[in-house]
């Protein structure tokens, strides 16, 4: 195997090498794929039919390895299974699996590469599948980028269709009978005559045959995809009986939390332990890297003794306050610091007509997702268990393998369902303490919970981003838009932490503003990288949920100088014809008459183009004598093809909120050097009492199926601001909206 | 101390400053009230003292002795759940799910005083009760639901 760095400087060279080496698109063979992890602790009596189909004595476990956050992935990912397998997801089980290769995800690297999701042409097709052949290669078991349903779409099914064969083939042998003389049903073998046999009694017989390859069922065939869904999790979700991380509850566990430097890496100068250790309940007070670990019988305990540790911390040479982090931003707009220039179309600066500029900002953000950071970590010389929810369980057991000495085959990894993440469990800094508390423990499972205080000032940011626009408009049309945007590389900053290579452009900075898919005849979009300072990440939508504020409201701002109405002037400019249909769509759906509909009465609308997805909204916004309200939302999209209308929904419509939220409320300061902010008292989210009424549209046209989860967020806020200018005539060019206007 | 949880009488002997959140979670191991803040401003751990919603990660064990508190595990069960569980069931009102028991108990509360309540009232009594996810549009939809339903 070609090592990683190799395969990853080939990303960057994609046309040659794919073409050269022949990518296979769209076939997906168990029989040739990597070893089934399931295999490895089977009991006598059981079998794994493919890695995501367990059957043992006591009933079927579909492996969902896609990390549930929240956004519904195991309940779509039982479904795609059962369709195929002829099981009720609700009547079996549901497991994420161990931590695997085999569950790699073949479109997280896709989306790395500059070649737009619309442009179906060679190069991005030969592009688009080289990634798919490094996810593979490098054994990306990750979740993020929305590639849930587009990865698993045919491979779950595949799996579904396999291990139904296989029984089927099973019970054929058993019985004497064709295999064409057998059907399934509800976890079932019917036979011509006699009685259905489960499929738990046929897990014996199967486990001696050779997984079957067979094909997929027609669309039309299909039973419960496509249809409205009951979610697998919702009667836990809804009953106070989910578990999460901070619910795990094992044998002679103790409780921990930590205290350590807001500034990753900066070290402790000195501390005094002796007042924490004194103090009711308390085990141990442990130094750990960047601070102390104090391990309890109880987590209260364990949070109060940290707050009397007496702690002083080193202090790195970083920008300290926000007006030296946006500094080094404002002046990253130099060819020096020139990252990408994927779209120059046309020559913006000879472009004639009246010239328009005007510069965006948004601010550093934090997932805070609202269960706090938590791992559960037993080491033994042994064997470590680890139990936590986790997007990238397999870096995590090489974290902790290398904390611990031990190999990773010492290392068991146990899933959990994250209480919200929005990119947040793509991070690992709570795991990695949990295992170092542990060490200091042999034998005994320790339950790290950050308070929220702690978890608050360690974030690993969405990072600041600051954009400079310019543009023309003549004889009522927009002939150029340029857009220069610098932002930190999350690419660099998240994959430096995980030890993996980051080479060339980073595609997040521009992405949704360089593939905006608008035919505006003198166009450019620059990225510009800021150098690395605080920990940047991945936040719901990454670099589209600033680059979809930045294109789109400067658009609008050229629109309305053109004086031509804002969707009517989209549509002119737009050659993606899925995208004009959103649009349109959604321009129905609100009844568009443009955007003044009364008198304080404003509408805004936006489109972006974002993880495959066209996405197009609506707002309305009411300017009343309490503050603005948001009254209505609309919202369109297209996915391809719509598997479960509910969930769509909820993800449009939340991805949609939580971009809101943010953009009206939300910012992370510094002051020296340390994040201001400390609970959501501070950090305020959006309330039920700011939530508009909501209208969400998902189209199935055809074409690549696509996720939901992050595409409703890039155009929100553009959504909000045009709204609001055109309600009371004040623009909104930087977050959060608070500081500049009173929400209702 | 004593207190009665979800219809159980316990002889607890904690810290008379060890919020009742705690007590139940690492005490009790009911774990359905969740930790979000600990400082009032998300509303993931609220239960009811004395038949009225309270952030739990305020009210202290030395403050509550003889009291009757009921949690989320209470209130119904998967086999058996509660009308305004079942509303959030039929609606399908969770995403990640770790601010619902919060939510459920506070509108149990609101349906309680203010049985047919205007959005007004819900986007009053509710504004506590942070979700990250943003489900707030089917939280307002299974309230009229449950409002509906016991009305009926």
């Amino acid at each position: 195997m070609a090592s990683i760095g190799k395969i990853a400087r080939r990303t960057f060279l994609v046309g040659s090498a794919a073409i050269a080496g022949g990518v296979a698109f769209g076939v997906y063979a168990y029989r040739r794929d990597p070893e089934n992890p399931l295999l490895a602790d089977l009991p006598e009596g059981s079998v794994a039919i493919t890695p995501y189909v367990r059957i043992d004595a006591d009933g079927v476990t579909l492996i969902t390895p896609r990390a549930e956050v929240g956004q519904g992935v195991t309940s779509i990912q039982a479904h795609l299974l059962a369709e195929e397998l002829d099981v009720d997801p609700h009547a079996v089980r549901t497991d994420p699996g161990p931590a695997s290769g085999a569950y790699y995800n073949a479109k997280i690297a896709a989306e790395g590469m500059p070649f737009a999701a619309w442009d179906e042409g060679l190069v991005s097709r030969t592009g688009r599948g080289a990634g798919a052949v490094v996810g593979k290669f490098i054994g990306l078991h990750i979740t993020g980028g929305s590639t849930t349903v587009p990865d698993g779409y045919e491979k779950l099914r595949l799996a579904g269709a396999s291990a139904r064969e296989t029984l089927k083939q099973a019970a054929a042998a058993r019985l004497g009978v064709d295999i064409a003389d057998l059907r399934t049903e509800n976890g079932t073998v019917i036979p011509p005559t006699g009685d259905p046999i489960p499929y738990t009694d046929l897990a014996a017989e199967a486990a001696a045959l050779d997984p079957v390859d067979a094909p997929l069922r027609d669309p039309s065939e299909w039973r419960a995809l496509g249809k409205p869904m009951r979610r697998t999790d919702i009667v836990e979700k809804s009953t106070g009986t989910a578990r999460y991380g901070v619910d795990i509850d094992l044998p002679d566990m103790l409780h921990a939390t930590v205290v350590t430097n807001p500034t990753l890496g900066g070290g402790v100068v000195s501390m005094d332990t002796a007042e924490a250790e004194a103090m009711p309940g308390i085990v141990g007070v442990h130094p750990i890297t960047d601070g102390a670990a104090v391990v309890a019988n109880n987590t209260w305990r364990a949070i109060k003794a940290a707050r009397a540790i007496q702690i002083d911390f080193g202090t790195p040479d970083l920008p300290q306050d926000n007006a030296a982090f946006r500094a080094l931003h404002d002046a990253a707009f130099t060819e020096d610091s020139r990252d990408s220039r994927f779209t120059d179309d046309g020559d913006v600066d000879t472009a004639t007509g009246t010239a328009f500029e005007a510069t965006y900002a948004v601010p550093f953000l934090h997932h805070a997702p609202l269960e706090p950071a938590n791992a559960t970590v037993r080491y033994t010389p042994e064997h470590t268990d680890i139990w936590t929810a986790t997007q990238i369980p397999t870096f995590v057991v090489q974290q902790v393998a290398a904390i611990t000495g031990q190999s990773e085959d010492q290392i068991t990894l146990h899933n959990l369902q994250s209480g919200g993440s929005f990119g947040h469990r793509l991070e690992a800094l709570w795991i990695n303490q949990a295992a170092e508390i542990a060490l200091n423990h042999p034998g005994r499972p320790i339950r790290l919970t950050w308070s929220r205080e702690e978890d608050m000032t360690h974030p690993f940011l969405r990072p600041m981003a600051v954009a400079r626009g310019r543009g023309t408009t003549e004889d009522g049309q927009v002939t150029s838009l340029d857009l220069s945007i610098a932002a930190q590389s999350v690419t660099e900053s998240q994959m430096g932490r995980l030890n993996q290579p980051a080479v060339g452009p980073d595609v997040m900075i521009v992405a949704a503003a360089w593939d905006a898919p608008y035919a505006i005849p003198n166009q450019r979009v620059t990225g510009h990288r800021v150098p690395a300072t605080v920990p940047v990440s991945s936040w719901r939508s990454v670099g589209a949920s600033h680059n979809g504020f930045f294109y789109d409201v400067l658009l609008d701002e050229l629109i309305h100088q053109a004086g031509a109405d804002p969707v009517t002037e989209r549509l002119r400019l737009m050659h993606h014809e899925p995208s004009r249909k959103v649009l349109e769509t959604v321009a129905d759906m609100a009844d568009w008459q443009g955007p003044q509909p009364s008198q304080g009465v404003g509408r805004g609308v936006a489109f972006t183009f974002a993880f495959g997805v066209p996405c197009a909204q609506i707002i309305q916004v009411e300017d009343t004598p309490r503050g603005l309200r948001l009254t209505d939302l609309w919202i369109a999209a297209e996915v391809g093809r719509v598997l479960d209308p509910i969930n769509i929904e909820a993800q449009l419509s939340g991805g949609a909120l939580y971009g809101l939220g943010h953009a009206m409320l939300a910012e992370i300061t510094h002051s020296d050097g340390v994040i201001e902010q400390q609970n959501f008292d501070t950090y305020e989210s959006l309330r039920i009492y700011h939530t508009p009424r909501i209208q969400v549209r998902a189209l199935g046209s055809g074409g690549p199926i696509r996720g939901a989860g992050e595409p409703g967020l890039p155009p929100a806020a553009a959504a909000l601001s045009n709204a609001i200018f055109a309600a009371t005539g004040q623009r909104l060019r930087e977050m959060p909206f608070a500081h500049h206007v009173d929400f209702a | 101390m004593r207190l009665t949880v979800n219809g159980i009488d316990h002889e607890i002997e904690v810290e008379p400053d060890m919020p009742l959140l705690w007590l139940l979670r690492d005490e009790l191991g009911l774990t359905g009230p969740k930790y979000g803040c600990g400082v009032s401003a998300c509303g993931a751990c609220t239960v009811h003292l004395d038949g009225f919603a309270v952030r739990s990660c305020q009210i202290l064990a030395g403050d509550i002795d003889g009291s009757d508190v009921l949690t989320i595990e209470g209130l119904g069960t998967p086999d058996n759940p509660h009308p305004v569980q079942q509303a959030w069931i039929e609606e399908q009102v969770a995403q990640c799910g770790y601010c619902q028991s919060g939510q459920i108990m506070q509108a149990v509360d609101l349906l309680n005083t203010t049985p047919n309540p205007t959005d007004e009232d819900i986007d009053a009594i509710m504004a506590g009760n942070l979700c990250r996810c943003a489900t707030y549009p089917r939280i307002r939809a299974a309230i009229r639901r449950a409002a509906g339903a016991e009305g009926a």
